[in-house]
């Protein structure tokens, strides 16, 4: 080949290869601004409802359209309670689903296991609510709510917990159901981080004599105990935003109550019910100011999840 | 000596209870699995007729099917895959091939993870904003643009990962032979970590299909055919959440039977993703 064809193919690869990589990097560029773009619309939103209510926003369990009053105490109030619930139960049989994977299963059965609890969280989320609403609410009115009521609604301290009428919808119900849906998510994590526990380490531990309990609780978790923290902070996250299984079954009332039983709103679901009814300007600001609220809290959540499971991936790197 | 024997009885109660436990949270996660998927099957298999597939939704009181739902939620998952899925590959390889250097890739992978489960309900207020209050009405665009955004960072990660796998040698053979990068990344590693991609498309799908938030504020709904997606579009989640809160006993029989479509698809795409990436997997 002739130098100067040579050289003409040199210079259009090179800017060939100069416009692709550019463009794979406005892409990636996109992605930040996309995260700014979204902060800063849902900030712009609610600047009428923070003009108007300032951070009493936060602290004011009024909700009262007619009179365009609003405070976002209840929902927030209702979207940690429920996440509370779910966290501390999806939290210990997560980690007996991750024991079981990586520990029990005999080897034919675990990645058929696996897949079926990933299948779980496959589900989509109004499946759960619809589930939840019909089949669910009413068996825990008719079953579970009148024993808790009865036994451990008179005890002192919690007692009032666990008092009111069983009606099947309210926090409690919410958040059991949103715990099934945070649960393969959980496990999941803590599988993958349990599997990266080197082999050496827990042979070395059964060669003492511990028994498989023991290697899991005193070897397994405190080696991998970041990442299980960051899996935990990552089902939170999720159950924080779980927008449509919590609207069917919490009741969607804009009173606290200091009861679990009783109907409660969360900031997802107060969204999903009002904001296409919602009229006048003030109102709507007030509802975009609940998903900016919801937005931070996640958006802290998940951070603190990432910079976790971060952590662990980087001393994993350095024991190997 | 008389310690010994009572202190290894006790560790081993304690493995004993322990493991049964285990056992029992693993029964716990499937029972959940089972009993919904046989409420879907109880309620949504009779309730699934031909004429659920031939008629559109019903006033209340009378009969009618899910047609311009289904054809609608069918539509906005195209567009929403075709608008995220190019942008995804494109950041996905950005992350993979050249974000060695620089501050970009390590805010923009950070970034990502955050926005793969940040509430769907949030994107959807935020296309609200940007979108439905600059058109002045809910549509099926804003719909599809509501779901890319979702499927983006799924992609993204995906990507991401899949072309890490591709070995460095492959790259190096191909530069080796003169080839400029655009082509090695195009014609040799993306190409490798085909499978891969492909298997992330289809889990975005799956996620996206069954998304019911981020669709109330931007494609609403609409009682009739429409194959406009400038105008408000049906949608199967959003139909569904509308039925099965209402009253009417035929229209939570339509409702069923959508949740049975929804869970039966998203289901299906996903294992057949898996299984589609085993075999690739097996076969390299």
């Amino acid at each position: 080949m002739p130098t100067f064809l040579r050289e003409a193919s040199l210079k259009r690869h090179t800017v060939l290869d100069l416009l692709f990589r550019n463009l794979t990097r406005v892409s990636a560029f996109g992605v930040l601004m996309l995260l700014v773009a979204i902060i800063a619309s849902l900030i712009v939103g609610s600047m009428p409802a923070i003009r108007a209510f300032g951070f009493g926003f936060l602290t004011s369990s009024e909700w009262d359209p007619v009179n365009d009053q609003f405070g976002a105490l209840i929902p927030i109030v209702g979207t940690l309670v429920t996440s509370a619930i779910a966290l501390l139960i999806a939290i210990p049989v997560s980690f007996g689903i991750a024991i079981f994977l990586t520990e029990l299963s005999p080897r034919i059965l675990r990645r058929p296991l696996g897949v079926a609890i990933e299948l779980l969280a496959g589900i989509p989320s109004i499946i759960y609510g619809m589930w939840g609403l019909f089949i669910f609410a009413p068996l825990f009115a008719e079953r579970i709510e009148p024993w808790l009521s009865a036994h451990i609604g008179t005890m002192p301290y919690i007692g009032p917990l666990f008092s009111g009428p069983p009606m099947g919808i309210g926090v409690l119900t919410a958040g059991i159901i949103l715990a099934i849906m945070v649960i393969p998510f959980i496990a999941s994590v803590m599988r993958d981080v349990f599997e990266v526990v080197p082999t050496l380490l827990k042979e070395s531990a059964y060669g003492l004599g511990a028994t498989t309990w023991e290697v899991m609780w005193k070897v397994v978790l405190p080696y991998t105990k970041v990442g299980v923290a960051g899996g935990i902070m990552l089902g939170l996250g999720r159950a924080l935003g779980e927008t449509m299984a919590v609207t069917f079954v919490i009741g969607n009332s804009h009173e606290l109550s200091k009861s679990l039983l009783m109907p409660g709103n969360s900031i997802a679901s107060a969204l999903a019910n009002e904001f296409t009814e919602a009229y006048g300007g003030v109102y709507t600001s007030a509802l975009i100011e609940l998903g900016l609220i919801l937005f931070f809290i996640t958006f802290v959540v998940l951070s603190l999840a990432r910079y976790m499971l971060f952590k662990l991936g980087q001393r994993e790197g350095q024991v190997t | 000596m008389n310690v010994m024997p009572s202190l290894y009885t006790r560790r081993r109660i304690i493995n004993a209870t322990g493991l049964a436990i285990s056992m029992l949270a693993m029964a716990f996660g499937l029972f959940w699995l089972c009993w919904i998927l046989w409420t879907l099957l109880e309620h949504g298999l009779h309730a699934l007729t031909p004429l659920v597939f031939a008629q559109m939704t019903p006033p209340p009181g009378s009969g009618g099917g899910l047609l311009n739902a289904i054809a609608g939620s069918l539509a906005m998952t195209l567009v929403g895959t075709l608008i995220g899925t190019p942008i995804g590959i494109l950041a996905g390889t950005y992350l993979a091939e050249f974000g060695q250097r620089g501050w970009l890739a390590p805010v923009t992978r950070f970034i990502n993870d955050v926005l793969l489960s940040a509430p769907s309900i949030v994107i959807g207020l935020f296309v609200y904003e940007v979108y439905v209050i600059r058109v002045k009405h809910f549509s099926g665009w804003a719909g599809a643009l509501a779901l890319s955004i979702i499927v983006i960072p799924i992609v993204i990660r995906t990507t991401e990962n899949m072309l890490r796998l591709v070995p460095t040698t492959l790259r190096e053979a191909a530069a080796a032979l003169g080839a400029p990068q655009w082509k090695i990344i195009n014609f040799i590693t993306l190409r490798a970590a085909r499978a891969g991609i492909i298997t992330g498309v289809m889990l975005a799908i799956a996620r996206i299909s069954g998304e019911t938030a981020p669709l109330l504020f931007t494609a609403l709904n609409n009682q009739f055919w429409s194959s406009n997606m400038d105008q408000p579009m049906a949608n199967l989640p959003v139909v569904i959440f509308q039925f099965a809160m209402s009253p009417y006993e035929d229209w939570q029989k339509l409702a069923w039977a959508g949740a049975l479509l929804i869970t039966l698809s998203v289901l299906t795409l996903n294992i057949l993703a898996r299984v589609l990436f085993r075999q690739k997997a097996a076969s390299h």
